[in-house]
């Protein structure tokens, strides 16, 4: 788990600092990607966390910064997971006793303007927007933002390396924000 | 109203009514007879660091815009146009000497002060009155980097209004390397429910192993002797060496240090797994070498809960404030701290530490507080039965020799004891049916 250091960090911050004007050509490798976030969605929306965690990489990142861009170094994430961290969300989840997931929430996604983006010769940056309904306790909220996605390519698949979500209101108080975004 | 018969009625020394969560006039008043008598927490120092830096707070429902003025002097101006009453700023921070609304451009100085209106040969009124300045809070205090203000001229100096609580205050900012913190962005948090909610919560050891049973499970999930994070309250928490303890005035101490081993490392033991935690502490025991242990202790939860009522609790490491926004909503905003670490003391691992300590700070927002603030919501809604009048909190009330009375005049306690929570009912039924000496300074 040592994989998160300072270079781990460096790297991660300029990934989404800065997006290229230009799409990636190949339409096949658009479609691929376009299908992965798809897919994460629909996984997440059937409650099934332990499909989702497959999508990403033994050294991965699900990052919600709680100011657009921040440095997770410098200042405090509204969450932010390795692998491991990831993988005691689920396990909490999971327990049954998570009270704020249990009854679990409702939810339904939809991930669009999916756009592929070059990034070095085995990584590729993927930007979509999201908007979750999210029914729980009697009431329907949304969760909104925009996500990056980093995948990296092996074994002949993309998989998802790190994952920042940016909700629109990331510094402001959000009431029970207990779901996978 | 009778407000002394009215509120012994809501009050008893085991229980409360359910009408002091639920009753919007009771809110109502509570915003100036419980938050507009005290002194409340606004801010930290280390949001406002330089002259004419500010911070947007509230005082109960006020909105206030806390700055360092261009002397450097700490305000907590109402962030109301004197004109018509639009909230003048609009950002929750920044610099700025000088605020103009953005209805008709009346313009103040960060002192509070009027310096102009547009057109004024359009007004038969002398615009030097003070009448037209901002109005402002009477007295702003800082405690050790701790701002706070209040309304009210009879209050008694900040630091007696704080006594007891001084000292967890004192020892919690001693163990950082120039006894100084800095905010470092916040968890930020909201539930439907009342304020109270939320500090009634701020002591309570007795629901720890029952509202946070999924987040022990997860902390001891990869250990087999399920040792870390709250594990302390696991087995017979009220045998165990922590405490709680109440000072009066509403404020009280949950201690859990005594049940770590006195000595250096002992807390950072107590850690779970976090990210980075491999690298991070590697290379903090590298850099700090024989001051490694305390390096990352800072890196750890400190294992106290510090309450200064009614809205500032230091849980762990987090200075976290409770705001009420509405008699059935709530906001907690968990700011992080870093540590500053100006003298070196750390060997240059400050950094490092804080890269772990802020991944720390991260959990117990995500994997602990949801929790709470849905049992919250859940006492909000169960609350909405009428008839079921009353809210016990008289766990350890008339059993000889649990709740013992200190020398300071203190009361300490077992850990799942309810007794703070009867004191600051206490305080605030006190305050509840007493008049405070109310003005604004322009």
């Amino acid at each position: 788990m040592s994989y998160v250091n300072d270079a781990f960090y460096d790297e991660l911050v300029c990934s989404f600092a800065a997006w290229p004007e230009s799409e990636i050509g190949d339409p096949a490798t658009r479609e691929e990607c376009r299908m992965l976030v798809h897919r994460e969605a629909r996984l997440l929306d059937q409650g099934r966390f332990e499909d989702w965690l497959a999508l990403y990489c033994a050294q991965c990142v699900y990052w919600v910064p709680a100011t657009p861009g921040g440095d997770p170094r410098r200042e405090v994430a509204v969450a932010f997971d390795d692998r491991r961290r990831l993988e005691d969300r689920v396990f909490r989840l999971r327990t049954g006793h998570a009270w704020s997931q249990a009854p679990a929430s409702r939810t339904v996604r939809l991930v669009s303007n999916v756009e592929v983006f070059p990034f070095t010769e085995t990584a590729v940056l993927v930007r979509s927007n999201f908007l979750i309904a999210d029914w729980r306790a009697g009431e329907t909220r949304l969760w909104s933002g925009w996500c990056g996605h980093r995948l990296r390519r092996r074994d002949g698949r993309y998989e998802i390396e790190v994952r920042q979500v940016n909700l629109i209101d990331c510094d402001q108080n959000l009431r029970n924000p207990s779901i996978l975004l | 109203m009778n407000t002394s018969t009215f509120f012994e009625g809501l009050v008893h020394e085991d229980r409360v009514h359910r009408s002091i969560y639920t009753d919007a006039a009771i809110f109502e008043r509570e915003m100036t007879h419980v938050f507009g008598a005290v002194w409340v927490y606004l801010a930290h120092e280390s949001q406002i660091p330089h002259n004419d830096d500010f911070v947007t707070a509230r005082l109960g429902l006020r909105p206030l815009i806390v700055t360092r003025d261009m002397q450097g002097r700490i305000r907590a101006l109402y962030n109301r146009c004197t004109h018509r009453g639009a909230r003048i700023c609009r950002q929750d921070r920044g610099n700025a000497r000088t605020f103009q609304c953005a209805y008709h451009g009346w313009t103040y100085f960060n002192t509070g002060k009027l310096r102009g209106v547009p057109w004024p040969e359009g007004y038969a009124c002398d615009f030097g009155e003070p009448q037209f300045n901002l109005a402002q809070l009477p007295r702003v205090e800082s405690y050790r980097g701790f701002i706070f203000g209040t309304l009210n001229t009879d209050a008694p100096s900040l630091s007696d209004y704080l006594g007891l609580v001084k000292k967890p205050m004192d020892e919690w900012l001693e163990r950082h390397p120039g006894a100084k913190v800095a905010v470092r962005e916040a968890n930020r948090l909201k539930f439907k429910g009342n304020w109270k909610l939320a500090y009634d919560n701020a002591a309570d050891g007795y629901h720890v192993v029952f509202s946070h049973r999924s987040l022990l499970e997860m902390e001891n999930r990869m250990q087999t002797d399920p040792g870390k994070g709250m594990s302390f309250y696991m087995g017979k928490p009220d045998e165990a060496p922590m405490y709680v303890q109440s000072f009066g005035r509403g404020h009280h101490f949950k201690d859990k240090r005594p049940n770590l081993e006195k000595r250096p490392g002992a807390l950072w033991e107590k850690e779970a797994a976090h990210p980075g935690m491999e690298f991070f502490e590697t290379r903090i025991r590298e850099k700090a070498k024989d001051r490694a242990l305390r390096a990352l202790d800072l890196a750890a939860s400190e294992a106290v809960n510090i309450n200064v009522f009614p809205n500032l609790s230091i849980l762990g490491n987090h200075i976290q404030v409770i705001q009420p926004i509405a008699v059935d909503e709530t906001d907690t905003t968990w700011y992080a701290t870093a540590v500053l670490d100006e003298a070196g003391e750390l060997g240059g691992a400050a950094d490092d530490v804080n890269a772990l300590r802020l991944r720390t700070q991260e959990a117990f927002p995500n994997f602990g507080e949801v929790d709470d603030a849905v049992n919250f919501e859940e006492i909000q809604k169960g609350l909405a039965a009428c008839e079921d009048e009353w809210v016990y909190m008289h766990r350890g009330l008339g059993i000889p020799g649990r709740v013992r009375t200190e020398a300071d005049g203190s009361l300490k306690a077992p850990a799942t004891d309810e007794v703070f929570m009867r004191e600051h009912m206490k305080e605030w039924k006190r305050l509840m049916e007493s008049e405070p000496k109310i003005s604004v300074l322009r």
